[in-house]
């Protein structure tokens, strides 16, 4: 009975796990790589890390981004270095988080958090000053009030820029060739392709990355509590 | 027979029940209605590993009670090149045919009270199960109106496949519910039901479905569910095709109307469809709150049916609109119109009863081939 078989399938169903959650009660893992609301970084010392060079806003292909530098008060320098990024802004109503001004950047001032849950009721709110990029005194993106942040979502804000050979070879795997962050310093580099993945329970979704594993350890308590 | 309230003529008490009645009735079927649209939801996403609606109130039932006041409180619409007499009562004329074919189900037995009683159905008129049928078929109009009225092409093309679609498979409806009447002997619902009480050998329930066989049944829940314009045989609002269908150009309340008929309507019909074929109300009681066991009884199978109408919708695709008129025609009216001339020969007697089913046989396998022959030569079968 050909035409029965469908019946059965859709029944069966009735019985089997939930695909989808209850999203905005409960926020899937984002990749580690994922590419959201950018940070202004500073060393560890608390300078700044942007130069004012505008090459990311020369490589924006959306052109969200404006730079204008300024020289560096001599009493009081804001980044080492001569010049510093006096105005940064980012419009996030044309930005399309494809992390080119990530790669162009050769401070790694600018990289990506995990956020793209941020609803602007008007748009002065869409554009992000440098005051709102930059990250706070203990190394962490700024919080606005329009913005769904998680615990734990604001870690790991640098992967894109980490997994970016800088040098331009492809085979470049584990080797550092960033600055320390404040709050964090010098971040380990991601494992690479070559590396054997680490033992996981997590399926094959893991995206084959040491920090990746890491970071899910420091979230499986907030995942523990999934239905289903 | 008629309802035992009006044994003393119409006096105040009568018409007091009456109205009541009407009221329970009519709030009955409206919470039905939104309990129904909630059950669909929430059983599709089930089906497709979904949660459903679950925001507002617990489970999400209070889904559909949110989607109407926002449906109440929309900006309504009447398109400039409108028949406005017409787009205006095109709502009306679907919503309202739903609820009056509810008004001739029987839900319960009879209930006594003072020294009156009364059954528990609104109207119990002799001509009972004609008025579904002119009922189902007075909603055409509303369906079609709609499309006309909208002065607009998509509403236009879904109203004109309404017609031919409700008038298609109103014709195997009829003749489902010829075979239970004629076994029965009476149109009206309460006698339908009351002629069903009982078991048979013991154990079976005298029910029409095990004294008609399958056959009118089936055909009557497949021919319902397209008379509803329910998947898989909404073609009249194929959103794929037609955007919305006759109700493209509805939106606030007129909207909510035509919503509010289609689930009305499927309701109604899987209570019909359980007052004609399995026994309405019939079902063991117990001697404790007496009246309240053949109600129970019949929610119980109408939900059992309502389940039955979503795990279609679940399941099948929409057909293609030569598949609606082949299946409605080729197959379902033979089958239905084969059936109850079986029946009507064995009431008779069973000689003549086997004599019919061996022209059946014979007139079928003709046209069987007959239908094969001229599918070839048309490029196309059914199937």
């Amino acid at each position: 009975m050909g035409y029965l078989t469908g019946f059965k399938v859709t029944l069966r169903q009735m019985f089997l796990p939930r695909v989808t959650s209850r999203y905005p009660n409960e926020k899937r893992r984002k990749p580690v790589r994922f590419h959201g609301r950018h940070v202004l970084n500073r060393y560890e010392d608390g300078m700044e890390k942007c130069i004012g060079c505008e090459l990311c806003a020369g490589v924006c292909p959306a052109r969200c981004i404006y730079v204008r530098g300024a020289d560096n008060p001599p009493d009081a320098p804001v980044s080492p270095g001569e010049r510093y990024g006096f105005v940064y802004e980012i419009n996030y109503l044309r930005c399309i988080h494809c992390d080119l001004c990530v790669e162009a950047c050769p401070t790694e001032a600018i990289t990506e958090s995990k956020l793209f849950e941020f609803s602007f009721t008007n748009r002065e709110d869409a554009i992000y000053t440098r005051s709102e990029l930059l990250v706070d005194d203990a190394g962490m993106p700024k919080h606005l009030p329009w913005e769904d942040w998680r615990p734990g979502e604001d870690r790991n804000t640098s992967a894109w820029m980490r997994a970016t050979a800088s040098a331009g070879v492809g085979t470049e795997e584990g080797v550092v060739h960033w600055s320390g962050e404040l709050g964090y310093g010098v971040r380990a580099p991601e494992a690479g392709q070559a590396a054997e993945p680490p033992p996981s329970h997590e399926g094959p979704d893991a995206y084959g990355l040491r920090e990746a594993h890491a970071h899910q350890a420091e979230l499986a308590h907030a995942h523990e509590g999934d239905p289903e | 027979m008629g309802d035992p309230i009006f044994i003393h003529g119409i006096d105040l008490a009568a018409v007091i029940t009456l109205v009541i009645k009407v009221l329970i009735a009519f709030v009955v079927l409206l919470v039905s209605v939104l309990m129904m649209i909630w059950f669909e939801r929430k059983i599709i996403s089930d089906m497709q590993n979904r949660i459903g609606p679950d925001r507002a109130g617990p489970w999400g039932i209070l889904q559909s009670l949110a989607d109407g006041v926002k449906l109440f409180f929309k900006e309504d619409l009447l398109p400039d090149r409108a028949d406005r007499r017409m787009f205006r009562l095109a709502p009306y004329l679907s919503s309202v045919p739903a609820f009056i074919m509810f008004t001739v189900v029987p839900l319960g037995g009879v209930i006594h009270f003072g020294h009156r009683s009364t059954q528990l159905q609104v109207a119990d008129p002799p001509i009972g199960i004609l008025l579904v049928l002119a009922a189902s078929a007075v909603a055409v109009y509303g369906v079609l109106l709609a499309g006309w009225a909208s002065g607009s092409k998509y509403p236009l093309l879904g109203g004109v496949r309404a017609s031919a679609q409700l008038i298609s498979y109103e014709a195997a409806l009829s003749l489902s519910v010829a075979a239970a009447v004629l076994i029965t002997g009476s149109l009206s619902t309460r006698d339908i039901v009351d002629a069903q009480n009982g078991v048979i050998r013991g154990f079976i329930p005298n029910w029409n479905v095990f004294r008609l066989g399958f056959v009118p049944f089936i055909v009557f829940l497949l021919a319902s569910t397209a008379e509803m314009n329910r998947p898989p045989f909404d073609l009249v609002e194929a959103e794929q095709e037609l955007v919305g269908g006759f109700h493209t150009e509805y939106s606030s309340v007129r909207f909510a109307l035509f919503f509010l008929a289609e689930f009305m309507g499927t309701i109604t019909m899987s209570a019909i469809a359980v007052t004609l074929f399995l026994g309405g109300p019939d079902g063991p009681g117990f001697h404790v709150v007496r009246w309240l066991w053949p109600i129970l009884w019949f929610a119980g199978k109408t939900i059992v049916l309502l389940f039955v109408q979503v795990w279609l919708r679940g399941t099948l695709p929409r057909l293609r609109y030569d598949q609606l008129m082949g299946f409605g025609w080729k197959f379902l009216i033979p089958v239905s119109l084969g059936w109850l001339l079986v029946v009507a020969a064995m009431r008779v007697s069973l000689g003549w009863g086997l004599v019919v089913v061996a022209i059946g046989v014979v007139f079928g396998a003709l046209l069987v081939r007959a239908m094969t022959i001229s599918g070839r030569r048309v490029g196309e079968v059914f199937n």
